[in-house]
């Protein structure tokens, strides 16, 4: 304790000696809710940002938001302590970010999530509906039901996008196949509510499921435990998830957030802007075999969704984006 | 809706009714005795919290059980003497225990642990897990009635046997001892009690300390049973609920565990219903699904329980005449 509370200290005071220099240009980064350390999403980016922080020496500043309300002072004082470029998560920016941006135009800020038009912003965007669809495909290899669960987070746009992918690619293999869909909430609180989201899960294996894919952020623990309980599988999401209980976690839907966070990091204030789309063929999104989870999988299984992967990126298979029109054809 | 999703829906309702149980109990000891206490949420929580975070350091689940009792114990004593000895307002010192409940738990355990305010995952043994009952394979094979058996009854942590089993015992306490008579007797009229030579504060101390058992017992509950670990805030309202449970059950023990039940029941069926077609009038929108729960808790409480009226001297301190 006396130690951590010394090694802040003396960071604090190496930060300010810094800040009485010139220009900071330190990056900074902006967590969403759900935290830090959610095993997904923000820790994706967390992982990124250390990953950086190893490789360069450098050092970068964070923050985590508790509530909805502090994204605009966050990020305003983010840019008062010279951070740049600043790194804010979530689809949750389209209302601050723009205005922002706009008063400042010297710092460049890149939008994970989000597609934010304005000259000084990056956009990164991810084909989650491809990644979904070869995680539906495998769970659909793997259990020979024709039920299939799936526990979203908040119930938006984006989460729906992992939903209408997963559903297409359970269905690629078994076109009669029924999947349920389920949301643990309306409010951002849904991103940390893994009581519900393992009831939502129990409630799928109930009715005869036994992969549940959870698109829920830190909820997403939730239904990881119920698969134990239950002795049946879960599909991670955003982190490979497979270590948190080996041989429970099918696989894990990984969004390379920490490869976006670190690039730009790398790219530095002179980064790029525009609209960048991390798909299969980027490696942006796709699914997790490690250690873990390869006694799960048979090699037949893995051969198979290659080659749905291979097709996507061909353009021999179009995965529908739920965000294009809100509307999931299945 | 078939069998086996009523099934599904009826142990899923058992095990949402059993913290709301707890902590409606918990909060009936106290009320009954004279003491308003709004702080069901907090010592939950903090409950919650400690029980998890000895679970997870030790791998005993009973270490966390105990760490768990004795948290909401100190905090039930904190409020205790707040609103006993030093005779301050009983709602305030209530709030107070919730609020600092959510800060300290998630600082604590994000300097604990680093993860945010969350405790690792319990290793083996550091979590209650389900009892199935004797016979419960045998008897699920009987048709219809079985499940009920082996899936709704059998199959629980040891917190939902002890939740309901405390419901006989509470009333047995309340109705047929001298110390619930007394108990009563102090939240009624703590002046008659005074003058018959009984030490209304004392007596209230008692009530307290078995607040903050139960409550210890619910909030463990979430962390160390139901859930394996302390996320933040993970108590989630559920003190209110059993508030609004007490006063619709009119502080009375097998009305509170009705009451309980449907909460329970409600919370359920919530989560069944999502994304289930119905009959008639097609899939309903989760947002008019999740809202189901409290909307019913304000029609309930509003129109249907009549004048729920609290033991008379609730709420207020007791002072000795001078």
């Amino acid at each position: 304790m006396n130690f951590s509370i010394l090694s802040r200290l003396s960071a604090g005071a190496a930060l300010g000696l810094l800040m009485t220099g010139t220009a900071l240009a330190d990056p900074g980064l902006i967590y969403d809710l759900g935290g830090k350390f959610d095993k997904s999403f923000n820790e994706a980016a967390y992982n990124g940002a250390e990953r950086w922080k190893a490789a360069t020496g450098g050092n970068y500043l964070d923050f985590e938001i508790t509530d909805g309300a502090q994204r605009e002072q966050a990020l305003r004082r983010m840019v008062s302590q010279g951070a740049n470029p600043i790194v804010v998560m979530s689809f949750n920016w389209g209302s601050v970010l723009p205005v922002l941006a706009d008063e400042y135009p010297d710092v460049k800020f890149v939008v994970i999530d989000s597609v934010v038009e304005k000259p000084n912003v990056r956009s990164v965007v991810f084909d989650e509906h491809t990644g979904s669809f070869l995680v539906g495909a495998l769970a659909a290899l793997k259990s020979e039901t024709g039920k299939y669960g799936f526990v979203g987070g908040m119930d938006v746009p984006l989460i729906h996008k992992f939903y209408c992918g997963y559903a297409q690619g359970v269905k690629a293999v078994r076109a009669d196949a029924e999947v349920y869909e389920n949301y643990t909430g309306t409010t951002p609180d849904a991103w940390n509510n893994p009581t519900v989201a393992g009831e939502l899960a129990k409630a799928a294996y109930d009715r005869g499921a036994e992969v549940v894919f959870a698109a829920a952020g830190g909820s997403g623990l939730g239904v990881i435990q119920a698969a134990q309980d239950n002795n049946k599988f879960a599909i991670g999401v955003d982190s490979n998830q497979n270590h948190i209980a080996p041989g429970f976690v099918l696989t894990s839907m990984e969004k390379r957030v920490d490869v976006a966070v670190e690039t730009a990091f790398t790219d530095g204030p002179d980064l790029e802007t525009g609209l960048q789309v991390l798909g299969l063929a980027e490696n942006g999104v796709g699914y997790s075999v490690d250690d873990n989870n390869r006694s799960l999988l048979t090699d037949e299984m893995i051969a198979q969704v290659e080659d749905y992967k291979a097709k996507i990126i061909a353009g021999e298979i179009t995965v529908h984006n739920y965000e294009t029109d809100s509307q999931c054809p299945l | 809706m078939d069998w086996p999703t009523i099934i599904s829906i009826l142990a899923a309702t058992l095990r949402f009714a059993t913290p709301l149980l707890l902590a409606c109990l918990a909060g009936l000891y106290s009320e009954r005795a004279g003491v308003f206490d709004i702080g069901l949420e907090g010592k939950m929580l903090f409950a919650a919290f400690f029980a998890a975070a000895v679970a997870a350091v030790t791998g005993n689940m009973w270490l966390g059980l105990l760490a768990g009792l004795g948290a909401s114990l100190s905090t039930a004593m904190v409020q205790g003497v707040a609103a006993i000895t030093l005779k301050g307002n009983q709602i305030i010192a209530g709030v107070a225990i919730n609020m600092l409940a959510v800060g300290l738990t998630t600082f604590l355990g994000q300097s604990w642990f680093r993860q945010g305010g969350r405790t690792p995952p319990l290793p083996q043994g550091g979590r209650f897990l389900p009892i199935q009952l004797p016979f419960a394979a045998e008897i699920g094979q009987i048709p219809y009635i079985g499940p009920l058996y082996a899936n709704v009854l059998s199959g629980h942590s040891i917190f939902v046997y002890l939740a309901f089993l405390a419901v006989p015992i509470t009333a047995y306490v309340l109705y047929r001892t001298r110390f619930g008579l007394r108990l009563r007797a102090v939240g009624e009229n703590p002046k008659a009690v005074d003058t018959a030579g009984i030490a209304v504060n004392l007596m209230r101390y008692k009530a307290v300390v078995v607040t903050g058992l139960l409550c210890g017992l619910a909030g463990a509950y979430f962390s160390i049973a139901q859930g394996s670990g302390f996320g933040n805030n993970m108590t989630a309202g559920k003190g209110y609920i059993a508030l609004a449970a007490l006063i619709f059950a009119k502080w009375k023990p097998y009305p509170a565990m009705f009451a309980c039940l449907l909460f329970g029941f409600l919370d359920a069926l919530q989560i069944r219903l999502q994304g289930v077609a119905m009959p008639v009038i097609g899939q309903v929108p989760v947002q008019a699904i999740q809202a189901l729960p409290y909307v019913l808790t304000v029609i309930l409480l509003a129109g249907f329980i009549g004048k729920a009226v609290g033991p008379k001297a609730g709420g207020v301190p007791y002072t000795k005449e001078r």
